[in-house]
């Protein structure tokens, strides 16, 4: 694509749209801030959940939060290259996709350590948490022992 | 509509504003020549419209449809704004038939105006493209909170091309759809924008061409993604017996339905497949007709993964063999099942919300003034809009006879 691809994607964190913890979101920012991801899970049929929400999805029961082990396969992606915004414009090509969790649910991220090109479906991943700045951005990478 | 409800509605008039490209057109004034128009085509006056349905201008900024009622000088006795992307207008068909069905109104108007081209001047669907965030969710400054859109998509550079490209990947995994599948649906809606004198684009394509132009986001190429046009429509529907005494042929809805199964992208439950699954064997029940009997097919088609799962999801093409499916050129007009004579998104117009031309185009193929893009002899055509991120479909069936 005569442009070399980010395998470990360049932050630029302040330069991108950065989430703003809510009273339903709060509890998943401060674990990544840890390096832990923390999914909601429903007390009542014990499908676990993302992103984070006051009830369960599913059954409409409550919630209550668990450590994820932060490991998951590619479901699908897309290898971005042409993008109309900054920080995004520069960074391209780079690798969107949809993660699933050990736990079920699915999330969107950008993965690192990977050139875009060699990404596939059912890669499995890891969690690799990335501070930036007053937010940590739960990155994924593909996993150490697969 | 058939089943439901004892009284029939029709289509009793329907007007495009100019496209794709009009400069110093505001939104509001693409509405204006729409409906003007259509109220020419039905042969009613201003003063008859009772009912009105628009959901406002999505694209490059949001315009509300009570403004848009104002600006035209419409007071309605009904009002309706539901907003639910490009399939909005398919919804608001449906909500329309069922207002004049029930007496809420008489005469309604769903209508719709965009300078997306104009005010923009390059295309949205490529450069130009925002992060969906700041399309359908714009992240807020200050104490309103953001939407779920801005805190789990935006900070991954998330678009709207991007949205769909996952959908596609997942589709050729599953089932082994290529991109010169892909590629054909996009060579069809060229290939019937030659027959239309406005479509932004009218010389042919072919796979070839597709599969070279530049890959945007995985698998999705530059002719898979819709054009970035201006243009507006208009709508004007009535009872059948009060149609039936207009200047036109009326198109009777015979059945309307809707569904969504997600908002943002990573909540898509199933990447292969739409809400069209939902309601496809309730719309042909309702209907009471069949997918053998449907002589023409308008569906919205932002991308070519988007007709795709639209034709498999109502049960034209079997699920998961729709690449092989359109790859024998149906699609086109004079083939099996002619489907966006009027070159679609792809190829003809696409101002942000596309839906009400699917409607319009449907109309005129029964009333059987589709000029070189006619469909013999139609009878019935179905229409089917997506909104959203693939998050909306709205599918109605539309008949030359009550």
């Amino acid at each position: 694509m005569g442009k070399e691809a980010n395998t470990s994607v360049e932050l630029r964190a302040s330069d991108r749209v950065l989430p703003m913890p809510d009273s339903d979101s709060a509890e998943y920012w401060e674990g990544l801030a840890r390096g832990e991801l923390r999914l909601q899970r429903c007390t009542a049929c014990g499908i676990a959940q993302f992103y984070p929400r006051s009830l369960c999805a599913t059954c409409g029961g409550s919630v209550e939060w668990f450590a994820a082990t932060g490991k998951g396969t590619v479901h699908t992606f897309t290898v971005v290259r042409t993008h109309g915004a900054e920080p995004f414009r520069s960074l391209v090509p780079f690798t969107l996709a949809i993660v699933e969790l050990e736990e079920g649910p699915r999330m969107m991220t950008n993965l690192t350590g990977i050139d875009p090109d060699d990404v596939r479906i059912d890669l499995p991943v890891e969690l690799e948490p990335v501070s930036a700045g007053d937010i940590t951005l739960p990155f994924f990478t593909p996993r150490a022992d697969s | 509509m058939r089943g439901a409800l004892q009284r029939e509605v029709a289509i009793a008039g329907i007007g495009l504003s100019d496209y794709p490209v009009a400069p110093g057109m505001t939104s509001e004034q693409h509405a204006a020549l729409a409906f003007r128009r259509a109220l020419d085509d039905s042969g009613l006056t201003k003063a008859d419209v009772d009912g009105f349905f628009s959901a406002g201008d999505a694209l490059p900024h949001f315009e509300d449809a009570e403004n848009l009622a104002e600006y035209l000088g419409i007071q309605p006795r009904y009002f309706d704004s539901t907003f639910t992307g490009g399939s909005a207008f398919e919804v608001l068909l449906q909500h329309a038939a069922l207002a004049i069905a029930a007496g809420e109104c008489e005469v309604a108007l769903i209508v719709y105006g965009s300078d997306a081209r104009s005010r923009h001047k390059r295309g949205l669907g490529a450069k130009g493209l925002a992060p969906t965030t700041y399309l359908f969710d714009q992240p807020q400054s200050g104490p309103r909170r953001q939407g779920n859109a801005a805190a789990f998509e935006a900070p991954w550079g998330s678009s709207i091309i991007s949205s769909y490209a996952l959908a596609a990947q997942r589709h050729m995994y599953e089932y082994g759809t290529t991109s010169a599948q892909l590629a054909e649906i996009a060579v069809a809606m060229r290939y019937n924008a030659q027959f239309n004198p406005n479509a932004m684009y009218r010389d042919p394509l072919s796979v070839e061409e597709v599969l070279a132009s530049p890959m945007l986001a995985d698998p999705l190429h530059r002719w898979d993604c819709c054009v970035v046009s201006d243009g507006g429509g208009a709508v004007i529907m009535t009872s059948g017996e009060r149609a039936r005494d207009l200047k036109t042929t009326p198109v009777y809805v015979l059945a309307a339905k809707n569904a969504a199964t997600h908002y943002n992208i990573a909540q898509m439950p199933d990447y292969t497949q739409t809400a069209a699954a939902m309601v496809a064997d309730d719309v042909f029940r309702a209907a009471d007709v069949t997918r053998d009997d449907i002589d023409t097919l308008q569906i919205y088609d932002s991308f070519t993964i988007t007709v795709l799962l639209q034709l498999e999801d109502l049960g034209f093409a079997p699920k998961g063999e729709g690449g092989a499916w359109v790859s024998d050129g149906k699609l086109k007009v004079g083939g099996a099942l002619p489907t966006n004579t009027d070159g679609g998104g792809l190829s003809a117009c696409h101002p942000g919300m596309r839906g009400i031309f699917l409607i319009i185009e449907a109309t005129r193929q029964l009333r059987h003034d589709a000029g070189d893009a006619q469909t013999p002899n139609a009878q019935l055509a179905l229409v089917s809009g997506s909104g959203g991120i693939l998050s909306h479909i709205g599918v109605a069936i539309l008949g030359r006879q009550p």
